[in-house]
């Protein structure tokens, strides 16, 4: 089983999720640079946090047109495990793999700060083995992490259950006071319809040990270990 | 239009394009409140709404308008506006 990591022109936790998936999964990751036009055969791929070209234009807006991410896209078709992770999401969001947009923080404030989501299903190659309603302590780091989508967006994300995780408050309650951004009907997750692609804006990466204050991350990467497991037995 | 498109000449000529890239109406604009706030707060008064937005100045070289108009749209719906949250217009000179 091989994950890769594209590393951005400002990508920074790029590290974090290499170590990650190296020291806490225990299992085979690579970087790939965004000059790259292949995957190297790896099972999942990974688009970290980070400023990947300083954020210019809108966030991910110019990281979209790597050279790496017309071999993303054409990997997320055939079905390919991809995970974005803030800047990642964001990226994601502009290339047209996850519907919506994100917009600056409600607070205007780059907010960098633990924060509650709650597992909204567990039906997904990324949470199959969290609980349903599980609540996790992950933390943001983003300035644009206020999820838009128009509502009849909206509606089919409900429809088609492709709501993953949900800011809320730790008991699991939704709570204005626990919407670090402002997110649209506090999404902090999504995948999409054929649930392969999982954009999110907590950092599962900086949540993986417990010396970091939480290692409630590693539900995530142990859900696309067991799932890659399980479908393609690797 | 112009007489070089009549001729089909095959000169071409620069044209400067202003783009304004603005957020959807109804889509909110953190930024345009917060300015909005501050403006009440310097003690202006009668400011109704602010909405932020964006402008690119673009020197291109074409064969007509047209042609510009076309391109520059391709461009706006590719990269310079984001249509999920933003809308936009041109100026072409």
């Amino acid at each position: 089983m091989k994950f890769a990591v594209i590393i951005f022109p400002g990508s920074n936790c790029d590290y974090d999720a290499y170590r990650a998936v190296k020291d806490v999964l225990k299992e085979e990751v690579e970087f790939l640079w965004y000059q790259n036009t292949s995957l190297n055969n790896c099972d999942c791929v990974i688009l970290p946090g980070g400023f990947s070209y300083g954020d210019y234009l809108r966030t991910g807006a110019i990281a979209r047109f790597s050279p790496i991410m017309k071999r993303v896209v054409k990997f997320a078709s055939e079905g390919g495990l991809v995970l974005g992770i803030c800047n990642g999401f964001q990226i994601l969001l502009e290339s047209g793999l996850l519907p919506g947009a994100m917009l600056r923080n409600q607070s205007l404030r780059f907010v960098c700060k633990y924060v509650y989501i709650r597992t909204e299903t567990t039906d997904t190659p990324f949470s199959n083995l969290c609980k349903e309603n599980q609540v996790l302590k992950i933390p943001v780091a983003h300035s644009d992490g206020n999820y838009f989508i128009s509502q009849e967006g909206l509606k089919k994300l409900k429809d088609n259950n492709q709501v993953i995780f949900r800011y809320c408050h730790p008991s699991g309650e939704f709570d204005p006071a626990y919407n670090p951004n402002g997110a649209s009907d506090y999404i902090a997750g999504i995948c999409n319809p054929d649930r392969n692609v999982l954009g999110m804006m907590p950092h599962p990466e900086r949540a993986s040990e417990e010396i970091l204050g939480s290692n409630d991350g590693k539900y995530i990467f142990r859900s696309i270990v067991n799932s890659l497991r399980e479908e393609k037995r690797i | 239009m112009s007489s070089s498109q009549a001729t089909k000449s095959k000169k071409k000529r620069q044209f400067q394009v202003v783009v304004y890239v603005k957020l959807k109406d109804g889509v909110l604009d953190p930024q345009g409140s917060t300015i909005k706030r501050a403006l009440g707060n310097m003690g202006y008064k009668g400011i109704e709404d602010v909405r932020s937005g964006k402008v690119f100045e673009i020197s291109l070289n074409s064969n007509n308008k047209e042609g510009t108009e076309k391109l520059m749209d391709q461009i706006c719906k590719k990269l310079l506006a984001n249509p999920v949250i933003e809308k936009y217009n041109f100026e072409i000179k």
